[in-house]
């Protein structure tokens, strides 16, 4: 090895080797290589599919009744006003969701004796609204408490809000609660010892780890929750799926159902490419070992 | 010290048991201000379990702790503001890995202590710059190695001023060439005059920077002295026994 190399290797200056230089034209290759596979794959499974559904001998009438493109069109702007509806309603939800949620986990973690009959009755409330099916709890709450007379009338769309509140609530409390408890004790220690009061580490250090924690599996909990709000139609209350129904009374033709689910899709599918994503960060991160 | 002025730190007796055993029987320890004291003793002797009680993250079974003229282990003492005055690093970093290091380091200045952002941010900075980590302010405590961030763990602790800080085997999760930041930083607090009760198993250390060496076994102090009384001319056998085992391991 000659002097001027060594000094040369010293500077900062970074100039690729030949060596580096092919593995770059090897993998760039390779890379075009991979997506060509992948498109002609695709395209010929496609085809292939749309072959069979198309002649099968079912196909005509399916399609008359399903994919009716005047019907479709017909029914398109009656389902957005509806589904304008599921949006708000599922705005609310959530935020209730998010509120009752870590109320009934904070509940969950407090130890101390004193705290028992609140630790219970939080306990009792996860497990009963877990097992019970969301639109058995509609139905209870959108039919039953109206039928108290204790509040003045209020619209379907109300209780239907108020039942994904509590059935989601004690998803979510169940799964914040798995966070939390994932949190290590010395960051609470940690927090502690600086003087933060009981409620502070919980606001400022705990809970905001824990939610990184599970942020996943709660992505994953309002994705559900986006569909569920379409079970408010059995209230009576006038969304996407009720608008979708009158159409198809009105029509005698399927199609506007499609149309609103193909509308519930799109709903969803921002949500769900985030979760992957979030999912795929935080498994990066994870391997990196970025945990302290 | 001369008898007239009030230790900053006074362990009076104090006992403490873990279900029936016993792990500090009779401890009685004097920090006074601007002094450094390093706990030795083998593991399990009952360092971290003093240094705890101090911070009344355990509560003692006997005896009594003051912080200046103030009985701390009176049950009506208010523990967070206990916690306020006392600046601690564990030997886990324990940095919040969800705040920046700024964040770290500026949290009880804003969230106990009542200072608005801009006050906390400025002292933060100071601090971060003294311990030469004025650019990783903004980083979050997972890109950091570990003395950095261990040394973020001691501004943390002393940004607000503690009248006392306990220091826990805080370079004993450390490679050894981080070792040497870290005490440089404790080091320069000594030098600036804070008040400084500390375990660790560098005895190097220890002859460096303590006023007063504390031996620990079982829960009892044996022989306390400077640093020269305790590691050239220990009187009690225990005492002996320990610096020969630390200081040659493999004899
Ligand atoms: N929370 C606890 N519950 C029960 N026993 C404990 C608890 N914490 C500490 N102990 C016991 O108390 C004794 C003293 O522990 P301590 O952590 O104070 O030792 P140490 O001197 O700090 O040791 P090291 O040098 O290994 O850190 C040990 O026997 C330990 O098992
Ligand atoms: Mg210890």
């Amino acid at each position: 090895m000659s002097s001027t190399e060594s000094t040369a290797r010293g500077t900062a200056e970074f100039i690729p080797s030949g060596i580096e230089l092919g593995r770059r034209r090897h993998r760039r290759a390779q890379g075009t290589r991979s997506v060509l596979i992948s498109v002609v794959s695709t395209v010929v499974f496609a085809a292939v599919v749309l072959g069979v559904l198309f002649n099968s001998t079912g196909w005509p009438q399916v399609q008359a009744s399903f994919f009716d493109g005047k019907s479709m069109v017909n029914s398109l702007q009656p389902i957005l006003i509806g589904l304008w509806l599921n949006i708000q309603v599922l705005f609310f939800a959530a935020l209730g969701v998010a509120i009752l949620g870590s109320l009934l986990a904070i509940a969950r973690t407090l130890r101390g004796p004193i705290f028992t009959p609140i630790r219970l009755l939080a306990a009792g409330y996860t497990d009963i609204f877990r097992g019970l099916p969301v639109l058995l709890v509609m139905y209870l709450i959108g039919f039953g408490v109206p039928g108290l007379n204790l509040f003045e009338r209020m619209p379907a769309q109300f209780w239907g809000t108020i039942a994904l509140i509590l059935c989601y609530s004690a998803y979510v409390a169940e799964v914040l609660r798995a966070g939390i408890e994932a949190v290590h004790p010395s960051q609470r220690l940690a927090a502690r010892s600086l003087g933060l009061s009981h409620a502070k580490t919980l606001r400022l250090v705990v809970m905001p780890q824990a939610v990184r924690k599970v942020t996943p599996a709660l992505m994953n909990d309002f994705v559900s929750m986006q569909k569920d709000v379409g079970l408010i139609s059995v209230l009576g209350a006038v969304d996407a799926i009720r608008a979708a129904q009158i159409q198809v009374a009105q029509d005698f033709n399927f199609s506007p159902y499609v149309v609103a689910g193909i509308l519930f899709v799109l709903l969803s599918l921002p949500m769900i490419r985030l979760t992957d994503w979030f999912t795929a960060r935080a498994q990066k991160r994870e391997q990196i070992g970025g945990a302290v | 010290m001369t008898s007239s002025t009030v230790p900053v730190l006074r362990v009076d007796n104090v006992w403490k048991f873990f279900g029936e055993h016993p792990v500090l029987r009779g401890i009685s320890i004097e920090v006074a201000a601007h002094e450094v004291v390093v706990l030795i003793g083998a593991s399990g002797s009952g360092k971290s379990t003093l240094l705890k009680t101090i911070n009344l993250l355990e509560p003692v079974n006997d005896g009594q702790i003051f912080l200046g003229n103030e009985d701390i282990t009176d049950p009506r003492v208010k523990p967070d503001a206990v916690r306020a005055q006392v600046g601690v690093v564990f030997q886990h970093f324990n940095l919040f890995p969800h705040m920046n290091v700024l964040a770290n380091v500026t949290l009880a200045l804003r969230q106990v202590h009542g200072q608005d952002r801009a006050t906390a941010d400025a002292r933060g900075r100071e601090l971060l710059a003294r311990i030469g980590l004025a650019d990783k302010a903004n980083e979050y405590p997972d890109r950091l190695s570990g003395g950095q961030q261990q040394r973020v763990a001691i501004a943390r602790a002393v940004a607000t001023d503690p009248r006392l800080l306990l220091l826990d085997e805080i370079t004993s999760a450390l490679d050894p060439q981080l070792v040497g930041e870290v005490l440089d930083l404790v080091r320069g607090l000594k030098e600036s005059g804070s008040t400084i009760l500390m375990a660790t198993h560098e005895m190097g250390f220890a002859r460096r920077v303590a006023d007063r060496v504390v031996f620990l076994k079982d829960g009892v102090i044996v022989e306390s002295g400077t640093p020269e009384e305790i590691f050239d001319r220990p009187q009690h056998p225990a005492t002996k026994e320990f610096l020969a085992r630390v200081l040659n391991p493999l004899g």
